[in-house]
């Protein structure tokens, strides 16, 4: 009990002396998550709807891979990616291995198959009919697909704070690529595991508390565009 | 005016990620061949002795340090793949046997602390105050009482083996050894948990002391030292590594000036030093 209250103590001393390490760890969890968010978000939606509103042999085996693919263990991910990276690996020309680049790419494999799954439901799940009249008004193919994204906005919008939320608290992939390197690669979710090992366990709680407070923030922010009144 | 706001709305939102996604490449890169990979173990970067020495090591040099904290085995390995420059670690035969296949070059000893065998304060299998490990092990063997392995192949797994080796006893599959496959801090927060015994660095020990409720109940065995060194990966078998790094770092880890701050490292935190400095000293004639 003394830790949780020593914890949340912790996070608030921290928060608001601006500290500078964690302000520098919290920033950098913001901008790894974020550019993969948005990274997966072009990726996602885009072939999501694409699958969702096309016809082609061997349709459902992808959408099955895509599902499988929501539960991606960033472990695995994790895996691969350093894999592929060593520098005797077959991307070893790049250099990228350590570097919150490689962090954003792993994240970006987390996340770009829940934004995909969601969207890809979320279009499909728009009546058919809906397709045919806005054709028939006379748009092109373009303006449809326009149409229909604006149109399942909500949950379009709930994929991507899906995805947000599967790569800020994923922790197994940024250890292996990313290294938790001080001040240079390490984030939110790895100080926490290196600060559980060292037994600071208050600073650890402090770190989690502003890691939710960051995720939660985030989602405020999502909600309030997802939420707008939507043009009739 | 509605559909105007909108699109003003994603407009919006576009640029703030457009530039949060950008941002991100601008602090990754530094310049080529001044990266220098330091696998290491857990113990130098969770006691703080990194922490103070690689931004002096930096600002020395030029030289930016990627520290990959793992056990001594794993950091090894990498070293063997050629995906490390230069190696921190404590696990001597390994270490012997990684530079005898050509792996590793200019092996140097840099400092010795010891391990402790620590156990709940009841101290069921009765161990308090014996000086040889290994009979310390066959007494906490024969009385049943748990003992927590690290068994990850870290440098304190390696010497925990050599020490059960030196018992004659083979632990594996036996009830009473559990194996957590963690790193030094959490395997003693496991054996805290569940009051029972296991072998530790002295510095993470001290270092977790307070929240541990675990007493050391054996120390000052000669098999217990604990001695680290820097081991530079052969470029010769792998020509991407960073040799004129690794050499930079090995040398300014038995450099004057750092033998005397890791002398002191710890003293005003913990009252006595984490580690001892042994720079240019004959490992066999530590401890004697």
């Amino acid at each position: 009990m003394d830790i949780i209250v020593e914890g949340i103590k912790q996070a608030f001393i921290l928060l608001f002396t601006l500290d500078r390490e964690v302000l520098g760890i919290t920033w950098l969890s913001l901008k790894i998550s974020g550019s993969a968010t948005f990274l997966s978000m072009f990726i996602g939606v885009s072939v999501g709807t694409a699958v969702a509103l096309n016809q082609f042999p061997g349709r459902r085996f992808v959408v099955s891979l895509i599902n499988t693919g929501m539960g991606l263990p960033p472990v695995v991910v994790g895996l691969f990616v350093t894999i592929f990276l060593w520098r005797n690996g077959p991307f070893g020309f790049l250099e990228m291995l350590y570097t919150p680049t490689a962090i954003v790419i792993a994240q970006t494999v987390i996340a770009t198959p829940i934004v995909m799954g969601i969207s890809l439901a979320a279009i499909q799940s728009l009546p058919a009919n809906l397709r045919l009249q806005i054709l028939a008004l006379g748009a092109t193919r373009l303006q449809m697909v326009w149409i229909l994204v604006k149109e399942a906005r909500l949950p379009l919008l709930a994929a991507v704070m899906a995805g947000f939320g599967g790569v800020i608290s994923e922790v197994g992939a940024s250890m292996m690529v990313g290294g938790n390197i001080k001040g240079y690669s390490r984030v939110l979710t790895t100080a926490t595991v290196m600060e559980t090992g060292k037994g600071n366990f208050a600073i650890a709680m402090a770190l989690s508390i502003i890691l939710l407070l960051l995720a939660f923030t985030v989602n405020v922010v999502l909600t309030q565009i997802q939420q707008r009144d939507r043009p009739r | 005016m509605k559909r105007f706001r909108n699109i003003c709305l994603i407009a919006w939102l576009a640029a703030i990620l457009v530039l949060v996604f950008y941002a991100a490449p601008a602090t990754a890169a530094p310049p080529k061949q001044k990266n220098i990979i330091l696998s290491t173990t857990t113990s130098t970067q969770d006691s703080g002795l990194l922490d103070v020495l690689i931004p002096i090591f930096e600002k020395k040099t030029g030289y930016f340090v990627k520290t990959i904290a793992v056990g001594s085995g794993q950091a090894m390995a990498m070293g063997q793949k050629g995906e490390a420059d230069v190696l921190l670690v404590h696990s001597p035969a390994a270490e012997k046997k990684f530079v005898a296949e050509n792996y590793g070059i200019n092996r140097r000893i840099i400092m010795h602390n010891d391990f402790v065998i620590v156990g709940p304060p009841s101290d069921p299998a009765g161990i308090k105050g014996m000086k040889s490990a290994a009979e310390v092990f066959k007494k906490i063997a024969a009385s049943n009482a748990i003992f927590m392995s690290r068994g990850d192949n870290s440098g304190t797994n390696a010497k925990e083996k050599a020490i059960w080796k030196a018992a004659e006893i083979t632990p594996e599959g036996q009830k009473w050894y559990q194996q957590t496959g963690l790193g030094m801090g959490l395997t003693l927060a496991v054996a805290a948990e569940k009051k029972s015994y296991t072998l530790a660095d002295r510095g993470t020990y001290l270092a977790l002391k307070k929240n541990l409720g675990l007493d050391i109940l054996s120390e000052g065995d000669g098999i217990l030292l604990n001695i680290y060194h820097v081991v530079e990966v052969n470029p010769a078998k792998w020509p991407k590594v960073n040799a004129a790094g690794a050499k930079a770092f090995a040398d300014f880890m038995i450099s004057k000036q750092t033998q005397k701050i890791i002398k002191t490292f710890g003293v005003d935190k913990f009252g006595s030093p984490l580690f001892f400095p042994d720079a240019g000293k004959k490992e066999e004639l530590l401890g004697k």
